[in-house]
């Protein structure tokens, strides 16, 4: 185990070690001390190396992060595993406004709540949340699968495309052109397999499935005069 | 980008270090504004006395004989405690609107932070750390104190210009935001005989929840109707003579934390702000909603 402590390495000096540990490296386990919600820690990581963050980070923690998996045991600020390619990022705490945000891939956890705008315009990430998620979530949302053990704040998923989103709570209000969907055997499959992953405590039957409505996919010549 | 930090002490032990503690805090936001600061702190509260604090740009001559020249006109016992930039007047009764009437003949210059038995204003521009060395802040004592680092977007880099802005006695306001309905809301204020310094958003805010009280409003309604009234992004924070209080916008995008213990509640920008105070790792930490109006007074 490699130990960084941020109290006596800078930042940058922390980030470029982790970013040069490459698909060969025999360091693979990292632990980062001090962390103090300081900015965009572990960020832009790119090798199959685990990160421990002993405890709470700021503003874009784990961001453009592939193949690592970056556990924070503690709370992270807002845009945490912003533009995630692949790997896992996993947080014991609460997240802040737009966790996951344009997410291409690799698995997101929040085992507390997340805030608004959790998921917005993600394109093939999976979010499993164990709490409660924000207003706005999943807006523009492509590809992907966010799941919610809690409920969910105003506007789910407004003008989303093909994402899918698993709520097993209330869903305040749905966004523009999502709906409520038919939960099929497949469906039921995904969701196991991201419950499992996610070491989430549910039954995938309890869960309601919602997705894009595809009305606003095209200009539709009836709505010219709203414009 | 703007940052704001607050501290609302439940400890009394903790009492002579909330302006260390504040400024720790403060510093800490200099990134998220590095053009000015200010700070309210509320002191202990002595029964019948009321206080001023002012500012001029050119204290030497403004402050020489003020004491003086003020009680010659107004017969008013008056102890002056000068700060830089600033000075506090303190008036042996509750009299600081009829001093404060007074001072616009003595010295038209001099500008007016705050009013109240216990609040006390400082702001000036520059970097937090050397706003805060400026006014010694971190030797203030009080039960409550909000701060604020400015990134100037609305309006130019002024004192004035910097927060907190008063919204009547004992009261304050900070803001992380912009407002978009500023100008009009302004008109519509100056048309109430509402009178401004600045062209900043933030004083039209603060102006809109002074109105508002005047109109019979408690502060929780004011915040409350606040919501729907301005338009564009917001966190504020509020201080009054007992506590503080915490609103944001329906949106939220501007960043807010929440920290409480036995001790102490806490605001921040960002946790960053946070991570040094007493017990913060058994706090209870959370991110205020949208459109909710929180409160915490002694």
């Amino acid at each position: 185990m490699q130990t960084i402590d941020l109290a006596a390495t800078t930042l940058r000096e922390a980030n470029s070690v982790l970013q040069s540990q490459k698909a060969d490296t025999n360091q693979r386990a990292w632990e980062i001390v001090n962390p103090k919600g300081a900015h965009a820690i572990a960020c832009g990581l790119d090798g199959p190396i685990e990160v421990t963050v002993k405890g709470s980070t700021g503003y874009y923690c784990a961001g453009m992060n592939k193949e690592a998996t970056v556990h924070i045991k503690g709370s992270a600020g807002p845009g945490v595993a912003e533009n995630m390619m692949s790997g896992t990022v996993i947080i014991e705490g609460d997240a802040s406004q737009y966790a996951g945000a344009t997410g291409h891939g690799g698995l997101l956890v929040i085992k507390g709540n997340a805030s608004s705008r959790c998921g917005i315009s993600m394109k093939g990430i999976n979010i499993v949340v164990h709490g409660n998620i924000g207003h706005m979530s999943a807006f523009m949302a492509q590809s992907g699968n966010l799941v919610v053990l809690g409920d969910a704040g105003d506007a789910l998923g407004d003008s989303c495309y093909e994402a899918r989103f698993f709520v097993r709570g209330k869903v305040k209000s749905l966004g523009a052109d999502c709906e409520e969907k038919e939960m099929r055997s497949e469906h039921i499959e995904i969701l196991k397999d991201l419950l499992l992953q996610a070491d989430a405590d549910a039954k995938p039957e309890e869960f309601k499935r919602y997705g894009s409505a595809r009305k606003l996919y095209n200009f539709n010549v009836d709505n010219a005069g709203a414009y | 980008m703007c940052g704001i930090v607050g501290l609302f002490l439940k400890d009394k032990s903790l009492v002579p270090k909330l302006g260390a503690m504040l400024t720790e805090m403060l510093v800490t936001m200099t990134d998220r504004g590095p053009d000015s600061a200010g700070i309210a702190i509320y002191g202990n509260d002595a029964d019948s006395k009321s206080k001023l604090t002012i500012q001029s740009d050119n204290p030497e001559i403004d402050f020489k004989n003020l004491v003086q020249d003020l009680s010659k006109t107004t017969g008013a016992k008056i102890a002056i405690r000068v700060k830089d930039t600033h000075a506090v007047l303190e008036i042996s009764e509750k009299r600081a609107s009829e001093i404060r009437e007074a001072l616009k003949t003595a010295r038209p210059s001099i500008r007016v932070m705050s009013e109240g038995d216990t609040i006390e204003i400082y702001k000036e521009v520059g970097l937090p750390k050397d706003v805060a060395a400026r006014f010694d802040v971190s030797s203030m004592s009080g039960s409550h104190g909000i701060g604020h680092t400015r990134m100037a977007t609305e309006s130019a880099i002024t004192t004035m210009g910097a927060h907190p802005f008063s919204t009547g006695s004992d009261q304050c306001l900070v803001h992380n935001g912009s407002l978009s309905n500023h100008n009009s809301l302004r008109r519509k204020l100056i048309r109430e005989g509402i009178s401004f310094e600045t062209e900043n958003d933030t004083e039209v805010g603060a102006a809109y929840l002074t109105y508002k009280m005047q109109q019979g409003s408690n502060l929780g309604e004011a915040l409350k109707s606040s919501l729907d009234d301005l338009d564009g992004f917001f966190t504020f924070v509020v201080g009054t003579k007992d506590g503080f209080g915490v609103v944001r916008d329906p949106i939220a995008c501007k960043p807010a934390v929440l920290a409480e213990t036995d001790q102490y509640v806490a605001f921040g920008s960002e946790y960053r702000a946070l991570v040094n105070l007493p017990g913060i790792e058994d706090a209870k930490i959370w991110e205020p909603e949208p459109a909710t109006v929180y409160f915490w007074s002694h």
